[in-house]
């Protein structure tokens, strides 16, 4: 960002040159750099995007229902379903830890915060593109900010939610994207905002998590009763604690298996005690929201409901397999002190929170339509282009934390 | 609203460990301020959330002298007049198959971008040779869930009873379609740029120059009723009273979902004839207003309440990190 005055024409191009491959080709030349691409992941990555991306540019000329399986009794697929409510409640991840760490003190979680804010902005970065790809016309994407503010609307409340709070991590995360551009002076002013910021996260992430299942209260008439509930934004806001907790396993699972050579000593040595601690938190917040379940089922007295089969066991398969079970399994974990046990549970318990939404959303919403579930396997066209998008979701991530401080510290700023 | 004076923030380049902290021995004082500060905000939230529930608590009557329409179901003998005289009052695209074509009955419809009404064909159980026939198309609900849904307000309730949709003002998220009851709104699909919801307008511009729904006038059989929804009531109240045998008692559309314009009288229960019948009685805006009046509450008291807790944090460094400088400075204490 900042240039050089003083230096002349050719010194400048040698400068950015140098900068170039610094910055972007990770220090290497160009055809270091591309012979570094090829590997079986970006291999498969192409193939997915040279179909995917095709199709993305076709629905934007022909039309959704190229790219679609939803209907007018079926508004929602899957690019809402998972990629919205799904991929909302997994990108808690930067909230929670920023609240742990900065408000709660949890210092010790410092090796994997940057992690966390980092796949939380990305997170909800990718939610708004699968919006974007949703939407029948995106381009009014800004419309309840500026043009109609339909305040009645749970909806209002999440659009204005997620794009503030969009912002709001980009500021948070901005300290890593200065130190990677050595920019001394913002990266000062960034660092000042942080605890605004964080606080504001929590608001607008309590707030909009819960929206997210407050708008299903307004279809008590085609929600099976068992994932109706009044109290489903506290269903989703809970969820979505537990939820963050096991995602950040996950990430940093990743990363410490495929990108070790990006992480630090400190990372490393501290990420299987982090881990425990983070599965016990998961832990808790999983009981937690299996009470709040019970109390909903009580709150209702839906416990007849239980024994009716079908959906009923569909209900329990998810509440016992999908959350009480990775739940043992965290418990058992980190009472034995095995971090395997608790990446396995967290992966695990992640699969669950997917599984919720999407029955929230696709698989019980209007169970009473004859001939439903049709629609449930997604055409292959709605499927690649989702499945492309998650592809740049994860070149994107990892371009990152190719290139900035996140799995470990730029030696020229001591954090501690 | 949130009370994070100069002083933390600054602290926050200590905590980075961007600066050394001998100046930061007031630390203690700002703390208090923060407290004092949060504890204020706490009030304020506490004042500001009960005009917030007495906003929630007002209802909407509806409107007193909105029209509506009544289908009487044992009049209609499914003739599809209403569905050609619909469509060609709207101008919308010729039919795939003939309006005198009785095969559509074969399955259940649902009204589309094409078709704002549609009658379908269900089976009377009290005499197998008279099918019963049943149209279907927005049900113009007093306080409907499509404008609760809109984030953009591209619905509205008109005062002669119609809910009207504006395009210009959709961007096409289809909350509405999830959220009306009677799975009514139909989106195209097939529009790259000009996607819109299409779906009955109660033919407002012919109602606003005096006459009546199209569907209502083409009707051979006189089942569509059109007037006041106040009369309709009494009419199809009047018809269940000198009628008992013919008709259940229950007029579709007095309660269901807070009220709808369009209401439905039938000589078998409702949900035999596609209609839902697990609808709340109060309108579904009821079922997140109560969400929604937590909203200013948690603006207003989360700042205040996390920021009194990154307070405390502080003040626990704080005194950790003067408990060490006595320890240093003098064993005179001990």
């Amino acid at each position: 960002m900042s240039t050089n005055m003083a230096a002349t024409p050719e010194k400048q191009q040698v400068n950015f040159r140098a900068w170039f491959m610094d910055k972007l080709l990770m220090g290497m030349t160009w055809p270091d750099y591309i012979r570094s691409l090829i590997t079986p992941f970006n291999i498969v990555a192409a193939i997915i995007l040279s179909i995917g991306l095709p199709l993305i540019a076709m629905r934007f000329m022909l039309g959704l229902y190229l790219v679609t399986h939803a209907s007018n009794e079926y508004p929602w697929g899957l690019y809402l379903g998972w990629g919205l409510f799904g991929g909302v409640p997994l990108s808690a991840t930067g909230f929670v830890m920023a609240t742990a760490y900065y408000i709660f003190g949890f210092k010790r979680y410092h090796p994997i915060l940057r992690l966390a804010v980092l796949a939380g902005f990305l997170g909800y970065l990718f939610a708004v593109i699968y919006l974007l790809i949703d939407l029948g016309r995106p381009w009014r994407i800004y419309y309840p900010m500026i043009i109609g503010f339909g305040t009645q609307s749970v909806l209002f409340l999440v659009a204005w939610h997620v794009a503030t709070y969009l912002t709001v991590q980009l500021v948070e995360f901005s300290p890593a994207i200065l130190e990677w551009l050595k920019s001394q002076r913002v990266r000062r002013w960034a660092v000042l905002l942080t605890i605004g910021m964080t606080i504001a996260g929590i608001i607008l992430s309590t707030l909009h998590q819960s929206a997210l299942g407050a708008m299903y209260l307004l279809v008590p008439g085609k929600l099976h009763p068992l994932w109706y509930s009044s109290y489903i934004p506290v269903f989703f806001l809970t969820s979505s604690i537990y939820a963050a907790l096991a995602m950040i396993i996950v990430v940093s699972t990743l990363s410490i298996t495929f990108l070790k050579n990006r992480t630090d000593q400190t990372f490393r040595d501290n990420l299987p005690k982090l881990t425990l601690g983070l599965g016990q938190g998961a832990a808790v917040g999983m009981y937690v929201y299996l009470v709040f379940k019970l109390i909903g089922i009580a709150h209702d007295n839906n416990w007849h409901m239980l024994t009716t089969g079908g959906y009923a066991n569909w209900f329990l398969l998810e509440i016992i397999g999908f959350v009480l079970a990775p739940a043992l399994l965290f418990t058992y974990g980190v009472k034995k002190q095995n971090v395997s046990a608790v990446r396995f549970a967290a992966f695990w318990a992640v699969v669950g929170i997917v599984m919720n939404r999407i029955n929230v959303s696709i698989i019980t919403l209007n169970w009473n339509l004859p001939n439903h579930l049709h629609h449930i396997i997604p055409p292959w066209r709605e499927a690649m282009v989702v499945l492309s998008i998650a592809t740049i979701h994860i070149l994107i991530f990892r371009w990152i934390l190719n290139r900035m401080p996140v799995l470990h510290a730029d030696p020229d700023y001591t954090s501690h | 609203m949130a009370k994070e004076p100069k002083g933390p923030m600054d602290e926050i380049i200590g905590q980075r460990g961007k600066e050394k902290g001998p100046e930061k021995d007031s630390g203690r004082g700002i703390n208090r301020r923060v407290f004092l500060g949060a504890m204020a905000t706490l009030g304020g939230a506490a004042v500001l959330s009960r005009p917030a529930k007495a906003h929630a608590s007002s209802e909407f009557e509806g409107y007193p002298n909105s029209f509506g329409l009544l289908t009487d179901l044992t009049a209609c003998v499914g003739c599809r007049s209403c569905e050609k005289a619909c469509n060609e009052e709207n101008k919308l695209p010729a039919p795939a198959k003939p309006f005198d074509d009785s095969s559509v009955f074969e399955e259940e419809r649902t009204p589309t971008q094409k078709a704002y009404t549609i009658v379908n064909r269900y089976e009377n159980p009290k005499d197998k040779d008279k099918p019963i026939f049943r149209k279907i198309q927005c049900n113009h609900c007093k306080e409907p869930a499509c404008l609760t849904s809109c984030p953009i307000h591209a619905y509205s309730k008109t005062p002669e009873g119609a809910v009207k949709y504006d395009p210009d003002l959709c961007f096409g998220c289809r909350y509405c379609m999830t959220a009306c009851p009677f799975y009514i709104p139909a989106f195209d699909y097939w529009s790259a740029f000009e996607p819109r919801i299409q779906k009955c307008t109660m033919c407002l511009s012919r109602i606003k120059a005096g006459k009546m729904t199209a569907c209502a006038e083409a009707c051979p059989v006189g089942a569509i009723t059109f007037g006041k929804r106040e009369e309709l009531l009494k009419i199809a109240r009047e018809r269940i009273d000198s009628n008992p045998t013919k008709y259940v008692n229950h007029i579709y559309g007095e309660y269901e979902v807070g009220g709808t314009n369009w209401l439905y009288l039938s000589g078998v229960p409702f949900d035999q004839v596609g209609l839902p019948t697990n609808l709340p009685k109060k309108p579904l805006i009821e079922e997140t207003k109560g969400f929604l009046s937590a909203v200013p509450v948690v603006l207003t008291a989360w700042p205040a309440l996390f920021g009194t807790i990154y307070a405390a944090l502080r003040h626990r460094e704080d005194l950790e990190k003067e408990g060490k400088e006595e320890e240093k400075k003098g064993e005179v204490k001990k």
